[in-house]
């Protein structure tokens, strides 16, 4: 028989229903029910994997999701999923696992050569040893440590399953579904609550399906089953297992991924895993306790493992994981796990740290025949794949030192047991505190201000009566709060023994920490308590410095066995309590969440989305290259077959000096602005004056921020009496009208302005070049001669029999005509302009040759050539501030000793000696090249390119006292080392009259 | 995520939210006048407290309206919010910042607290 440590008549697994698997490649068999994990140990497989740090053998510790050291990589190719704990994958046929970090195998693994040389790499040690040559860090150090330390290994591939995110919102969530937790939703969902309640695991009942006690009067599966139905029954319940409550946010936000299919197997129909997220105006936690194990020498080796988890598979998954056992304990909890290993067989011996141990558990356990060590304590064991004995000896009455002859016990799995952790991360990642109890050894919770409360075991309460008393309680109070009446009616169970509990954390053996054997407190991260000594001697005593100098209850499992013990070790050193050396925060996630769900539907195309003019098509059928500005991707430029975009740009910027282009500003933020008092809001928003602008007529705008310093600008037109249609720059469109809402909502709610976004509602195609008016003739009767249309006027009429509102604006420096139609005409008035300039060799250019020809005409771009600390004036544009006006925003900011100042940077142009260098973007500007370090910045470069009109290199640059020093050289240094010689010129290259524009 | 309670809208999610730092500071009426000095305190100088603090929101995925509120630096919990030119509901000095304003009022009606 296959399955060696099954036990007949035990588990809840289906034994109609074999499950064929493979671990390391080799086949074995378990049942329906099973978890990897119980049915690896139902095959006596019980070495899993090599540790993180020295390699070591390991195996399950475990039989829940506060496992640390049963990982294993699980499925191959896209499906592999790395780290994943064993005692959590339930069992599917074909399922396939393997261990980590281990080569070539994982019972001749090279890497075990680490825990021979253990003496070499303590904690710390990557501080301390991989400190020179620093160049060797990433290309010798870090490659041999991730070779030799790690866990599992990342898929390469997408991942091909679906995901979904569910947002919900209820009465009372119940975390947990233990005896605690029903008993919470049950006594929440009778008042009429809207009540979510959720556990990790495939099934309800917690505790109870392993310990399997009568709760009113029936067996605990009875009462689990009847506990379901009657939430079943309840319209507003909704019951979720395989779902992991697994962040907790402010304001009771609760995050919980749910298994969907990940039990079947890959390769699912339909959702893999659901992402909830869950607002709850009550909270109850029922999150239960982990076992706390002891930490004691060579404790380890796989076979080794909590009492609990041995009774869980004893009881839930009838596996026994050894013949001989024995149960090593400092309180009564783990005996009921001593009787029923007995009961299914195997030989016990239970090693208790207590003097005298007494009670009803103590002397049921006698009455078993199983033979008990009175005040012994583990101090070796033996075994090199798995656990094969332990030796055990007197402990000294302040169980500090061992004394006496050691007995040797052969045994082949060993459950521990030194007292319980309530599981308190979602309580303190909900901000609360908690606080150590003595009576129990452990931390509870305490304060927290957020609308939650705990109940059972997670709150400290370890009996069964108490646990469903307390959910009760708490379902009942969370209903109320929530605005539902109801009496608490707890389930009724036999009262239990307490634990008894005499505190023991670090086991001690007969060497002194550090020269004995290894003793782990953090089995994920490899820590030991020598580690925690080491750590105390060299300074690392507060808890946060130990954390992060040892890495304890860094790794996946975030420290759910090994916090308490590690505070306790340190407290000890310390003299100190251990509340005294303090706990840590806990952070989301609880348990490792996989980033698909996180990402739910939000990953590829749906990762964020693409705003498209609605000249799209027409722009990705000719060859545009796009760039993303704002979440607008729009040309570039337009490349032809065989053509490189800089060559694309050079032709784009000559065709629109020489005949004509068109290009596509329907990004540009548009708001249409009217009311009353729209002109008096323009005159305060703007620099320029705006009372005597005719309606018809547009201006050219620059907003400041109140500091004085350029924030955005744009062409604003009258289009009536009290209405405006405003422009903004793209990447600051949104913003920008925020900001004039809040000028207007605030500050000034007296003004009657309304603005509305109407940037969606134009296309605009801007018609520019020497040509531009002969194509918008064909497509338009309107009289559009420079005596008809002057510059910086609109007119509105039919083009191509659209309407249009026609602009006369430039910023290309030549005569141009931003033709706006209605959004949904757009792609139609694109491709009749392009029809209609065919004969003029019309090109489409994009948003590089724009700004290559406003960098010739040195027209600024805000954000570009500004960075929020450039006034009007540092561009040489003082004459858009108006002095006669009154108040503006930003006009108090140029009275600021630090705008009045002399010696601020100016706009001017650079000229390179060599002329076909063109700058690095941003590269600055020094004096002098041969200076030596530090080298004072005078300016830096904001704008520059190659200029296809003027045959050479040119640049805007901001430069200290820049117009000043007009005619004047300067130096460009790069980090390259280039330094090129450049002078300093007016920031207009071209056209300096303007007069093409107007023409 | 905080939930935060719009004044137009009721209670949303924090990302339909943009934060607008200390509210109730006007801009100067005159403004050309007031010294260095003053100008730098109305741009710059903030409370920053550790505990009640006044403060704006822009509704900006949803209603796009600026509105104030009352909240506790440290819990994030809302006193209240308010509309612009409305008074501030202040809470009582005694107010921890962790129960509710109806929590509270009703606590120190029945003089439980
Ligand atoms: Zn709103």
């Amino acid at each position: 028989m296959a399955q060696v440590n099954r036990v007949t008549g035990k588990g809840r697994v289906n034994r109609s229903k074999p499950v064929s698997f493979t671990f390391n490649g080799k086949s074995y068999q378990g049942y329906e029910g099973d978890t990897l994990a119980s049915a690896l140990l139902a095959n006596n497989v019980k070495l899993l994997g090599r540790s993180f740090k020295y390699h070591r053998p390991r195996g399950v510790y475990t039989a829940g999701s506060d496992e640390p050291s049963g990982l294993v990589q699980l499925e191959t190719g896209a499906y592999t999923e790395p780290n994943t704990r064993a005692t959590m994958i339930e069992l599917y046929e074909g399922l396939s696992a393997a261990s980590q970090n281990c080569w070539p195998s994982v019972r001749w693994d090279v890497g075990e050569v680490n825990n021979l040389g253990s003496r070499l790499i303590p904690s710390g040690f990557y501080y301390k040893t991989f400190m020179w040559p620093a160049s060797w860090w990433e290309s010798v150090y870090e490659k041999a440590i991730r070779h030799s330390a790690g866990l599992g290994k990342c898929p390469e591939e997408n991942d091909p399953d679906v995901y979904e995110h569910r947002h919900v919102h209820c009465d009372v969530l119940v975390v947990g579904m233990g005896p605690a937790g029903l008993s919470a939703a049950l006594n929440a969902g009778r008042s009429g609550a809207r009540v979510i309640v959720l556990d990790e695991n495939a099934e309800a009942g917690g505790s109870l399906l392993t310990t399997g006690e009568d709760i009113d009067s029936k067996p605990a599966d009875q009462w689990i089953a009847d506990t379901l139905a009657e939430l079943d029954a309840m319209e507003e319940v909704t019951v979720l297992t395989r779902t992991t409550a697994s962040a907790y946010y402010d304001h009771n936000y609760i995050t919980a991924p749910e298994r969907v299919t990940n039990h079947f197997g890959p390769r699912q129909q339909g959702v893999r895993e659901r992402f909830w997220k869950i607002r709850a105006a009550q909270v109850v936690l029922a999150t239960g306790a982990h076992e706390r194990p002891p930490v004691f020498a060579e404790n380890d080796r796989p076979g080794i493992m909590m009492a609990s988890a041995l009774r869980t598979y004893v009881n839930q998954y009838g596996v026994l994981p050894g013949k001989q056992v024995v149960i090593f304990t400092n309180n009564n909890s783990a005996y009921a796990a001593a009787i029923d290993a007995k009961d299914a067989g195997a030989e016990v011996t239970i090693v208790d740290t207590r003097p005298s141990p007494s009670g009803p558990a103590f002397e049921a356990a006698k009455a078993k025949g199983i033979h008990i060590d009175e005040g012994y304590g583990i101090v070796a064991t033996k075994g090199k794949h798995g656990v094969k004995g332990c030796e055990i000896a007197p402990l000294s009455n302040d169980g500090r030192s061992v004394s006496g002859k050691s007995i040797l016990i052969p045994c082949d799995a060993i459950g521990v047991s030194a007292g319980w952790n309530p599981s308190v991360h979602m309580w303190s990642q909900a901000r609360g505190k908690v606080a150590w109890d003595p009576a129990v050894a452990c931390f509870k919770p305490d304060f927290c201000q957020q609308k939650v409360r705990a109940a059972g075991s997670c709150n400290g309460t370890f009996d069964l009566a108490g646990c469903l008393a307390e959910g009760a309680e708490a379902g009942v109070a969370a209903a109320r709060d929530a605005g539902f009446d109801g009496i608490a009616k707890a389930p009724v169970a036999a009262a239990e023994e307490a634990f008894d509990l005499r505190p023991i954390y670090y086991v001690p053996s007969r060497r002194p920490v550090g020269e004995g054997k290894k003793a782990f407190h953090d089995h994920q991260n490899d820590v030991t308590a020598a580690d925690i000594h080491l750590a105390h001697r060299e300074g690392f005593i507060s808890v946060e410095h130990l954390k992060r100098y040892t890495t304890t209850g860094m790794a996946t499992d975030q420290g759910k066995m090994s916090n308490v013990n590690a505070l306790a070790i340190m407290a000890d050193l310390r003299g100190d309590t251990i509340p005294g050396v303090g706990t840590t925060t806990f952070r989301p996630p609880y348990t490792p969440t996989t980033f698909g769900a996180m990402a739910g539907q939000s990953a590829g195309e749906l990762f964020h989305f693409t705003q498209k003019t609605p000249m799209w098509d027409w722009h990705a059928a000719n060859g545009a290259v796009m760039e993303a500005m704002g979440d607008y991707l729009r040309p570039l430029a337009y490349a032809r077959p065989g053509e490189s975009t800089k060559a694309a740009e050079n032709r784009e910027v000559k065709m629109v000096r020489q005949s004509v282009g068109v290009y596509d500003a329907s990004t540009l933020g548009k708001i249409d602005v009217r009311g009353p008092d729209a002109t008096q809001f323009l005159n305060l928003v703007y620099t320029n004056a705006w009372d005597k602008l005719k309606v018809g007529r547009a201006k050219y705008g620059f907003m400041l921020n109140e500091r004085g310093m350029v924030y955005d600008d744009g062409v604003t037109t009258k289009l009536g009496e009290n209405h405006y249609h405003m422009t903004t720059t793209t990447g600051n469109a949104a913003a920008v009208l925020a900001w004039l809402e809040d000028w207007l909502q605030v500050e000034w709610p007296d003004l009657d302005v309304h603005l509305t976004n109407v940037a969606e509602q134009w296309a605009v195609c801007s018609l520019a070049g020497p040509n531009a008016r002969k194509v918008l003739e064909k497509l338009t009767s309107l009289d559009v001669s420079a005596g008809a249309f002057p510059f910086m006027t609109m007119k509105e009429g039919k083009v191509a029999g659209v309407d249009a509102r026609i602009l006369r604006v430039s910023f290309t420096g030549e005569s141009s005509f931003e033709i706006n139609v209605p959004a949904r005409y757009g792609q139609y008035v694109w491709e009749q302009i392009m029809e209609a300039g065919r004969e003029f060799d019309i090109i489409p250019f994009g948003t590089e040759a724009l700004h290559i020809l406003r960098a010739e005409r040195g027209f600024v771009v805000v954000g570009q050539d500004t960075d929020g600390t450039v006034t009007p004036m540092d561009l040489g544009m003082g004459w858009i501030v108006s002095k006669n006006k009154g108040d503006f925003i930003g006009k108090r900011g140029f009275d600021a000793p630090e705008v009045a100042r002399g010696g601020r940077k100016q706009l001017v142009g650079l000229l390179t000696d060599k002329r076909d260098y063109v700058i690095p973007h941003g590269s600055h500007l020094v004096e002098m090249a041969t200076q030596a370090p530090p080298v004072k910045t005078v300016g830096w470069v904001c704008s520059t390119y190659w200029s296809e009109t003027l045959g050479r290199s040119i640049a805007l640059a901001l430069v200290e006292d820049g117009r000043a020093r007009i005619g004047q050289s300067l130096t460009v240094r790069n980090i390259n080392g280039d330094a090129e010689k450049v002078t300093l010129t007016d920031p207009v290259f071209y056209d300096a009259k303007g007069e093409r524009a107007h023409a | 995520m905080i939930q935060v309670d719009c004044p137009f809208c009721g209670k949303r999610n924090l990302t339909e939210f943009t934060y607008g730092g200390e509210a109730h500071i006007a801009r100067p009426e005159n403004i050309a006048e007031i010294s260095d000095a003053e100008f730098a305190r109305y741009l710059f100088t903030r409370k920053n407290p550790k505990g009640t603090h006044q403060e704006r929101w822009n509704h900006a995925m949803g209603c796009r309206r600026w509105f104030n509120a009352v909240r506790h630096t440290v819990t994030d919990q809302f006193w209240a919010t308010y509309k612009v030119g409305e008074t501030a509901p202040l809470p009582p000095a005694g107010w921890d910042g962790v129960l509710s304003k109806s929590e509270f009022e009703a606590t120190t009606e029945t003089g439980a607290k």
